[in-house]
């Protein structure tokens, strides 16, 4: 039998794990889904949005804000330095590439992950660092075997809210329409009067923004590191793929899968955690080459 | 045959296996030094690495993002063998990194191969994220993030590791043994490139769909082609392990795989012999950034971009066009509309 706080603890792990998976992945998703890109800085965007908020938080946050300030504006801060890079990135070096093939694509967004990389190194330097007060300051919920933080809480919601937002934006205005209708048929959504050019842009922006804001909110938990970037891309890719790429409900479902199958396995047998993420990711490629929600 | 025949058909490869048979000639007379030799010998194991990607890249055209795992995999068989077994011959540890990296390839690439473009990159990246994460934490095997030293080794039976010290071995002895390697290895994927299986896969390349309707098995050859690719990748692996002296689970990253991508695109991927230039010129460029500034991926991202934008071609590829030859590819043409048309759409759709 089970300890029931040990379910407890996993069953919010799962959640809280769902939750960041989503918040990696919605942004590249919705940016794939739309422009047929996927972009391989997104991980650098994250880790973007992730030092901004520390660096802020160091530098100024934690004296001169009042306390709840700093669980708003220096993520959103990071927030809008990715979407910055993002409007720059989009227009110069993803532009003329939209009409070769997705291999060219691919290697732009590349090359610019590697760039990204550097200049966060350049900036910041190769020491991690952390400011981690406002995680503290939230307290813990005893759980019996463990505390559990309450931070985790606002990480889970906000992974509900984001959620929440994209499929009202998609579904509930004028602006989701001619995304969808751009995603669909590119040359008749133009036809119909849609500027699917500032569109593009503005979901690149939009993408970045989600993950660099997510970044920020993460980093408050943990530490903002170097290889942030490149972690997260891949974790990104496994739950695109597991959901369908492009699909939003994909990005939830596929994170709510991997979260939870995450927690399983690291309950029964740590050691192949990585490993077995990958594997059911190829399974279900192999199974459904459009993952579980991709149309086709 | 006249030289601008030879030049037609084999490009630049006999200058370039000339200049690799007097560079430590050329070290000796002081033109070159003993580390420009040891760059060389990189150059030649990623050259042979790029060859192979290429023949999926290049002559296939799918893009992988996973070579790195039959490079790993390569390397990991001679580092393990060694360890284990303690085997010091190199020709039968090349042998089994060729048949180790033969089975990872041709049973990861029944997998990879269910896919085109976009989405064969990233399966293709999955399975080489499987090798990593593998290799990383079955340490009590691999050693996991420390790796596995690797000493110079026997070559045709005979022991120079008991003779000579390992700067000496790598440069002299080593040196020759990688060029023989890679001169035997490019003339084998020079000549599979130019046999009707070259040709066909070419022809599945260009137009999918037609190649399929005139009765290609277009999955199995690029099935085929996979496996070849994986196995030649596995060679450059292995010899990686022992020029390298120490392998670790970053060259199974896909990260890595990305080192491979730049430098056949560098070199120029519609050629048979860009990446072998790509290769070398990759291996001085990053020496020489790395030299310079510590921001040495800031430098290759750029020339990467600018590349892609304005220089796709590559080197070789910019070089041939201006020639009006292509040595070694048939067609130059940009991949057809019906492949495009291949790419899943509706994907944004309500309740899609």
């Amino acid at each position: 039998m089970i300890d029931p706080s040990i379910f407890l603890l996993s069953l919010f792990n799962g959640l809280l794990y769902a939750s960041v998976l989503f918040l990696l992945s919605s942004g590249l998703n919705l940016i794939y889904g739309v422009m047929r890109i996927i972009n391989l800085a997104h991980g650098n965007l994250f880790a973007f949005g992730a030092y901004i908020c520390v660096w802020l938080l160091i530098t100024y946050g934690l004296q001169s804000l009042p306390m709840p300030a700093w669980y708003v504006l220096p993520p959103l801060v990071g927030g809008a330095v990715a979407a910055g890079i993002a409007m720059v990135v989009e227009p110069t070096l993803l532009r003329p590439v939209y009409k070769r093939p997705e291999e060219f694509q691919l290697l732009v967004t590349f090359g610019v992950m590697l760039v990204l990389a550097d200049l966060l190194l350049l900036i910041f330097g190769g020491i991690p660092i952390a400011a981690r007060e406002p995680y503290f300051v939230m307290g813990f919920i005893d759980l019996g075997v463990a505390n559990y933080p309450i931070y985790n809480f606002v990480i889970i919601g906000l992974g509900l809210g984001v959620a929440i937002f994209l499929w009202f934006l998609t579904y509930r205005t004028r602006f989701g329409t001619m995304l969808r209708a751009t995603s669909l048929d590119q040359s008749m959504a133009q036809a119909m009067g849609v500027n699917v050019r500032r569109l593009m842009t503005l979901t690149f922006v939009l993408g970045s923004f989600i993950a660099g804001m997510a970044g920020a909110y993460l980093a408050i938990k943990d530490t903002a590191t170097l290889t942030l970037g490149v972690e997260t891309l891949v974790l990104a890719f496994i739950v695109m793929v597991t959901g369908g790429l492009g699909s939003m409900k994909g990005a939830f479902v596929g994170a709510l899968v991997v979260g939870y199958l995450r927690v399983l396995v690291t309950l029964l047998y740590p050691e192949a955690e990585l490993m077995l993420l990958w594997l059911v990711t190829a399974g279900i490629l192999l199974a459904r080459p459009q993952g579980l929600f991709g149309g086709r | 045959m006249k030289p601008i025949q030879i030049f037609q058909n084999f490009g630049i490869i006999p200058l370039l296996a000339a200049f690799l048979a007097f560079a430590p000639t050329l070290a000796q007379l002081g033109v070159l030094t003993e580390f420009h030799i040891n760059l060389l010998t990189y150059g030649m194991v990623f050259g042979l690495a790029g060859l192979a990607f290429n023949i999926l890249l290049g002559y296939g055209g799918l893009l992988s993002f996973g070579h790195a795992a039959y490079f790993a995999v390569g390397a990991y068989t001679v580092a393990t063998l060694y360890r284990y077994l303690r085997i010091e011959n190199l020709e039968v540890l090349i042998a089994a990194a060729i048949l180790t990296s033969l089975v990872v390839s041709a049973f990861f690439g029944l997998v990879a191969t269910r896919f085109t473009r976009i989405f064969f990159a990233i399966m293709s990246l999955a399975l080489t994220q499987i090798v990593w994460a593998t290799t990383l934490k079955i340490y009590w095997f691999t050693g996991g993030s420390d790796g596995i030293r690797v000493p110079h080794m026997a070559l045709l039976g005979i022991e120079f590791q008991k003779t000579m010290a390992r700067p000496e071995y790598l440069s002299s002895v080593f040196y020759y043994y990688t060029l023989g390697v890679f001169i035997a290895a490019v003339l084998l994927v020079w000549l599979i490139l130019h046999s009707p299986f070259g040709r066909t896969l070419q022809a599945t390349r260009d137009n999918e769909v037609r190649a399929e309707f005139i009765g290609i098995p277009v999955r199995r050859y690029r099935w085929i082609a996979f496996t070849i690719s994986g196995t030649f990748t596995g060679l450059a692996g292995a010899l990686f392990a022992v020029l390298n002296g120490h392998v670790t689970p970053e060259i199974s990253n896909w990260i890595f795989s990305g080192n491979i991508v730049f430098l056949t695109l560098l070199g120029g991927f519609r050629t048979f012999d860009g990446p072998l230039i790509g290769a070398i010129l990759f291996i001085f460029i990053r020496q020489y950034a790395m030299g310079y500034t510590i921001y040495w991926e800031l430098v290759l991202g750029a020339i990467l971009i600018t590349m892609v934008l304005i220089f796709s071609r590559g080197i070789m590829g910019t070089l041939y066009q201006y020639l009006g030859i292509a040595p070694g590819m048939t067609s130059l043409k940009t991949p057809s509309i019906a492949i495009k048309a291949n790419i899943p759409t509706r994907s944004l759709k309500k309740g899609g």
